[in-house]
């Protein structure tokens, strides 16, 4: 049985920065994709930091770039947490420029920066407009000069706790279909968001949350999971990102009126206001008849120049064309919003150290939290790579303290046992509903009640749905019986961890009687900050989701109105 | 409309076959959607790699009608034909159906020491101008699909040979101002198993579905070895 003293699950950003950070100590990573697959190479727009590279932004500083989280987060952030992000920005955006990191530049030769919704000054440094792309190829660079070992195409199935401590988890080979239990010390999740709930997803397949779902249920509080964002910018007909960089250049949204309506909502931030308020816009346009087909509005690119797209906007282009049939310099593109991230994960400190010794979480599967209820565009980048480092360093100060203990052979084999069960059972059954039906339907229904707009009847509809859909799925049923590379039997074995995260997302939801950030309820449409200026924490019990919370750390500022 | 679709499981089958399926298709409809139409509704066991199905993570090349292509970026309509045929990445060992073994892929890459060499300063970044910046960014763009390494006629008749990706790679790294791996980074690729070894048919070009012009940056190795050889400044 593998055994890795610190074991990294995810090959993101935050998990590859994570691991580059433990590299002198023994380290792997597991991954469901080769790291390059990862979903941060989807990444579009940037990474924010306060450089003051431009003329615009000379007066930025990473105070300045906190307020502005801790305003965009609608004071759900801790402030502790997001001076901390910015404060350690520059560093982490020098050091990865440093590793080869492929920045555009300004005319000086220094890290380009656009403005960016949310923001006060021009702070977020790009690569084009595939900033994910070059930041994870980048570190992927780096994990191969230092010989780091992955182990790719790993399906991670369990968490293994034992004695009060993580001692590693449970995995399934895809290529092979064998499982093994990986022994660990130290487990550092860094495995992403939980897209794939939702029917209108921006994410890649692999977004299912899965992974996170499992420590869930060993156990592992999950924070602020009904924060979902919406983006405000997906193309229409199936979903893929288009950046918030091209309102950043100056793009326009407007109606089938052809009115720039962020006039409307926004009066001075326009087109850069926050996310959430942005894809409550266009939503709104939509539902009152001022868009297109009753499914989109257009964002106007032309008035940039064939030359700005074509520079800072390709792959923006490239998308357009591939998949709309739509030359940006020609024509506008039709966007309408869908599910982006997933602001609340795993209830982690600063150090990314959950409540559970040995368990670490970093990037979009954990929750500091810096983004409070609506993550601002750019800072999603910038968490992966400072709370990767500071979990990496942080796990291995944890395995410094320990004796070498070594696995503990009859819980390792027991906890393969347990997987096995599971999968032997659904390649033995052969009856019941195809597991893809079960999914379906999920997904149709959070995006439907628990999605840019929430009201108590369908949200209570959307919680009942969800826990027949997990009785459902014990009875469903998988036609390929193989184990080698099953993507059936891997869709199977996903969806029930998917199924806790949606009843974690809704049952919460519904709990919250406020509207914070991108959390929206009609029949709560006012921020509660006597009630509700707070944290939920989720714990898994057989009987569902049992809700706490927990105070919202405050430094320098006070909740006030958010204005834009 | 009707896909055929390569299988082949090592563990059960002999050898290969191929399994036909009617599938649902509207205008828009990609390659992928279909695919995991064919796994969600007719057929659970075909196998394929996938992830963002946005052309960028670079995970679901395949062969496609006689191309090498995305699935992700590919829609069915502008195949402009009767029947779609799907076949695994040519000249690629096969793991089941479209999945396929890029261990040698890799392994290529890692070869040609793909990651800056510099010190780096710490406190501020390299200074880079815009032009210099724009001079890389086309090999920038290369996702690691291996559509141009299974496209090569060198790399199927020379296990050794470095490759499309692995040489553009290389020079995305000569060609960065930052970096100062020098002589010692094109030693990497000379010798017969490097440039040489590439005659220029331009079969990765043609693949690359980002659209990148590799043997362009493999020529432009080669002429900087050359200047290097008659000891000028390469």
């Amino acid at each position: 049985m593998p055994y890795h003293r610190i074991l990294v699950v995810g090959a993101g950003l935050a998990g590859l920065r994570a691991a580059i950070e433990a590299a002198g100590d023994d380290v792997a990573v597991l991954t469901r994709v080769h790291p390059v697959r990862s979903h941060s190479v989807a990444a579009q727009g940037g990474v924010n930091a306060p450089l003051a590279n431009v003329p615009e932004g000379k007066d930025d500083s990473p105070e300045r770039h906190a307020f502005d989280t801790v305003k965009g987060a609608d004071y759900l952030a801790d402030q502790d947490a997001a001076e901390l992000m910015t404060r350690l920005a520059p560093e982490r955006i020098y050091e990865i420029e440093n590793w080869g990191c492929p920045f555009s530049r300004t005319p000086e030769g220094k890290i380009a920066q656009r403005p960016f919704g949310g923001a006060g000054f021009p702070r977020t440094c790009f690569a084009a407009d595939r900033t994910g792309h070059a930041m994870l190829h980048t570190l992927y660079e780096q994990a191969v000069k230092r010989g780091i070992r992955i182990y790719e195409e790993w399906l991670m199935l369990d968490l293994i706790v034992s004695g009060g401590r993580c001692r590693g988890v449970v995995a399934m080979d895809m290529v092979s279909g064998r499982v093994e239990a990986f022994g660990a010390e130290a487990v550092i999740m860094a495995t992403g968001g939980a897209g794939r709930i939702y029917a209108r997803s921006t994410n890649s397949h692999i977004n299912t949350g899965s992974a996170a779902a499992f420590c869930y249920r060993r156990g592992v509080p999950l924070k602020d999971m009904e924060f979902v964002q919406f983006h405000p910018t997906s193309l229409y007909p199936n979903n893929v990102l288009i950046s918030e960089a091209a309102r950043g250049e100056g793009g326009y949204l407007l109606n089938r009126d052809g009115e720039r309506f962020m006039a409307r909502y926004a009066p001075k931030a326009m087109e850069l206001g926050p996310r959430d308020i942005v894809a409550r816009s266009i939503q709104t346009e939509i539902d009152e008849g001022r868009g297109f087909e009753d499914a989109y509005v257009h964002l106007d690119l032309r008035h940039l120049g064939a030359e700005k797209i074509k520079e800072r906007l390709p792959a923006i282009r490239e998308i357009a064309m591939y998949f709309a049939g739509v030359d940006p310099i020609e024509k506008p593109i039709p966007i309408q919003p869908a599910q982006h991230y997933t602001m609340g994960g795993l209830d982690v400190d600063k150090d990314g150290a959950s409540e559970l010794p040995g368990l670490f979480a970093a990037g979009e599967c954990a929750c500091v939290s810096v983004h409070g209820a609506n993550r601002l565009g750019g800072n999603s980048l910038l968490e992966t790579v400072v709370f990767g480092q500071l979990a990496g360093a942080a796990a291995l100060r944890y395995v410094s303290g320990l004796e070498k203990t070594g696995a503990d052979g009859a819980v390792l084999e027991a906890a393969v046992a347990e997987v096995e069960g599971r999968i032997w059972e659904l390649l033995g059954r052969q009856d019941g509903e195809k597991v893809s039906v079960i999914r379906e339907e999920m997904k149709q229904v959070m995006f439907e009640k628990v999605g840019i707009f929430r009201t108590e009847g369908p949200m209570r509809e959307a919680v009942e749905k969800i826990r027949e859909l997990k009785e459902r799925v014990k009875r469903a049923r998988v036609d390929a019986k193989g184990r080698r590379y099953n993507l059936e039997l891997i869709g199977a074995l996903e969806l029930p961890a998917m199924l806790d995260l949606a009843e974690v997302i809704a049952v919460g939801a519904l709990a919250r009687t406020e509207s914070r950030g991108s959390h929206f309820r009609r029949d709560y449409p006012e921020r509660d900050d006597v009630n509700w200026l707070k944290h939920t924490v989720a714990r898994w019990t057989p009987d569902g989701p049992r809700l706490e919370y927990k105070p919202v750390v405050i430094t320098k500022w006070q909740p006030e109105a958010r204005k834009y | 409309m009707q896909f055929t679709v390569f299988r082949f499981d090592p563990e059960v089958d002999r050898e290969p076959r191929y399994s036909t399926y009617e599938v649902p298709v509207r205008e828009g409809t990609t390659l992928l959607e279909a695919l995991l139409w064919i796994v969600d509704n007719v057929d659970g066991s075909l196998s394929f790699r996938y992830a963002c199905r946005e052309a960028i993570c670079g995970a679901c090349a395949m062969f496609v009608n006689g191309k090498h292509r995305l699935a992700c970026k590919t829609q069915i309509k502008d195949l402009r034909a009767d029947e779609v045929v799907v076949h695994p990445l040519p000249h690629l060992p096969i793991i089941k159906d479209l999945v396929v073994d890029m261990s040698g892929f890799w392994e290529k890459y890692r070869a040609i020491r793909p990651y800056l060499i510099a010190e780096g300063l710490g406190d501020r970044e390299f200074y880079q101008s815009h032009a210099d910046r724009q001079a890389i960014d086309e090999m920038l763009n290369c996702i690691l699909c291996a559509c141009c390494y299974s496209s090569c006629p060198m790399v199927w008749t020379n296990p050794e040979y470095l490759g499309p990706a692995a040489l553009l790679k290389a020079y995305r790294f000569v060609r960065d101002t930052r970096d100062k791996g020098g002589l010692e980074r094109l030693k990497l690729v000379a010798g017969e198993d490097g440039v040489w070894r590439c005659h220029t048919v331009f079969n990765c070009a043609e693949a690359c579905p980002k659209d990148i012009n590799i043997t362009w940056s493999i020529q432009a190795l080669k002429r900087k070895l050359a200047r290097a050889a008659l000891g000028l400044k390469p």
